[in-house]
């Protein structure tokens, strides 16, 4: 089944440190198109670095990316770590991963509709009134049709991160980061969010997903990968690491939150 | 009180008020465009230009107006006749007057301040939203031209509001060099009719009125993106 073809995201063994903490030591994910990866793990483990580290909105010391069967050519910066040996290439690439943050930065001073559409716009140079009507068709897939002339401080966390999603969508990525998506979110604003996730995971999205929500994580994904202070304490299908954890801090860990969430 | 000399001093007066709008636009918007490189300077500069940009800017804010003026005006302006061709040109006729010289340094001037308005504002703008950007594939350009500028604008937008009523108000120091602008047509006035005050009050009134309008401006502007806090 793991043809080259099938592959969307291969990340091999990625190295981070922030001057004296190893934040990653050496984590490898593959992702093939279709699969839901959960990535979990208690604050501090470094599973909102390595998704950054993806789209080298963070910098990794080491290690290599490979979207859609293209390697993301590296090299080494001033600061020790690496940077993008062609910053067009990696402008390319990031377009390809839409990428979903816990603080939906919007653009503040552009309508919602004016946010989904700047990217193809003005990354992709599609035509205004094409980007207009896809624009429009994502805020209504995500339930915002009607306050796509809004201004994002007027939404509600809620739907500002609904129409964060609309944006990243927009430019057709092949794969979605979701960045702690709803750790924003007052716990009455969560289920929306998790719905249009939920509908993009139905729909066969490659996504890779860091969460808190153990409930959500266990029912939509594929494999589920526990990182354990900078380091994959374990990995599997969603099955085996929420209801039969191997290691002791992983069950530990999932147990603290099975009393509080489905 | 008498205002009868108005019938014979209106369209001085409202040259004045042209010469004076003409020093103000000029300076505010070339000013403006000098003052975003200078701030890109600062903010995202490499050694040798931050230095040069808030070298700039220190000079500028930290020299009163008046005397930067006379400097362009005396110094410069007394060592450009002296460039060969210089009084043949089609030039000449722009760089002899007091005008050239006075919207020169009320831009250089300007700039010094806006850059630092705008320094602040470019730092303020969310880490998060340039982020954004970035994660969807823009590159450095287009995340300045179509995020980080006009959002830091946006934000700044009050604040730039009140620089160009400070500057307004600053334009009177161009009388000093020969511009006949609003001051210099009543000081004009007072000089032929003797009277102290009415001039002076119809001036003043004048430059109400321009402030007035600025405010207006800038409100609409404001309004066109609401921004809540």
């Amino acid at each position: 089944m793991t043809t080259a073809a099938s592959i969307a995201l291969d990340v091999e063994d990625i190295h981070k440190r922030f001057a004296d903490l190893e934040v990653l030591k050496g984590i490898s994910l593959t992702a093939r198109r279709g699969d839901v990866i959960s990535i979990i793990g208690s604050s501090g483990s470094g599973k909102s670095t390595f998704l950054r580290c993806i789209n080298l909105l963070e910098t990794p010391d080491r290690g290599r990316i490979v979207v859609g069967g293209e390697e993301l050519r590296l090299r080494p910066g001033r600061k020790g770590s690496l940077e993008a040996a062609d910053r067009r290439q990696l402008e390319r690439l990031r377009t390809g991963l839409g990428m979903v943050f816990q603080s939906f930065n919007l653009w503040a001073h552009r309508t919602i509709l004016e946010n989904v559409i700047e990217a193809p716009v003005h990354v992709q140079k599609m035509p205004r009134s094409a980007a207009i009507e896809k624009g429009e068709a994502l805020l209504a897939k995500v339930g915002l049709y009607d306050k796509r002339d809004a201004y994002p401080a007027f939404l509600s966390g809620g739907q500002q991160q609904r129409a964060a999603i609309a944006r990243a969508l927009c430019v057709d990525p092949a794969v979605m980061l979701f960045d702690e998506p709803t750790s924003a979110l007052d716990p009455e604003l969560v289920g929306e969010v998790l719905k249009v996730i939920r509908d993009l995971a139905e729909e066969g999205r490659t996504m890779l997903l860091v969460t808190h929500e153990m409930g959500f994580a266990r029912d939509v994904s594929s494999h589920v990968m526990f990182l354990d202070r900078g380091a994959v304490g374990e990995e599997g299908p969603p099955a085996q690491v929420f209801g039969d954890p191997q290691t002791a801090r992983c069950r530990d860990f999932t147990r603290s939150f099975s009393g509080r969430q489905s | 009180m008498t205002f009868d000399w108005l019938q014979r001093y209106w369209p001085l007066l409202i040259d004045g008020g042209l010469q004076t709008i003409a020093l103000l636009v000029i300076s505010v918007s070339s000013g403006f465009v000098l003052a975003i490189g200078l701030a890109f300077a600062m903010v995202s500069g490499g050694p040798v230009l931050k230095g040069l940009a808030r070298g700039y800017s220190t000079v500028f804010r930290g020299t009163p107006l008046l005397i930067q003026l006379w400097l362009f005006y005396y110094g410069i302006g007394s060592l450009l006749p002296l460039v060969p061709g210089l009084r043949q040109s089609f030039l000449w006729p722009l760089l002899r007057e007091g005008f050239f010289f006075a919207a020169l340094s009320f831009t250089l001037n300007y700039a010094a301040y806006e850059a630092e308005v705008l320094r602040g504002a470019l730092l303020s703008v969310p880490r998060g939203e340039l982020e954004a950007g970035q994660a969807l594939g823009m590159n450095r350009f287009t995340l300045i031209r179509r995020v980080w500028l006009p959002r830091a604008i946006r934000t700044a937008l009050p604040t730039i509001a009140g620089e160009v009523v400070l500057q307004l108000k600053a334009t009177p120091l161009a009388f000093t060099v020969t511009v006949m602008d609003l001051y210099a047509v009543a000081y004009k006035i007072r000089q032929d009719t003797l009277l102290v005050y009415e001039p002076l009050i119809v001036v003043t009134l004048f430059y109400v009125a321009l402030t007035a309008l600025i405010t207006r401006a800038f409100g609409i502007v404001e309004a066109q993106v609401p921004i809540r806090r």
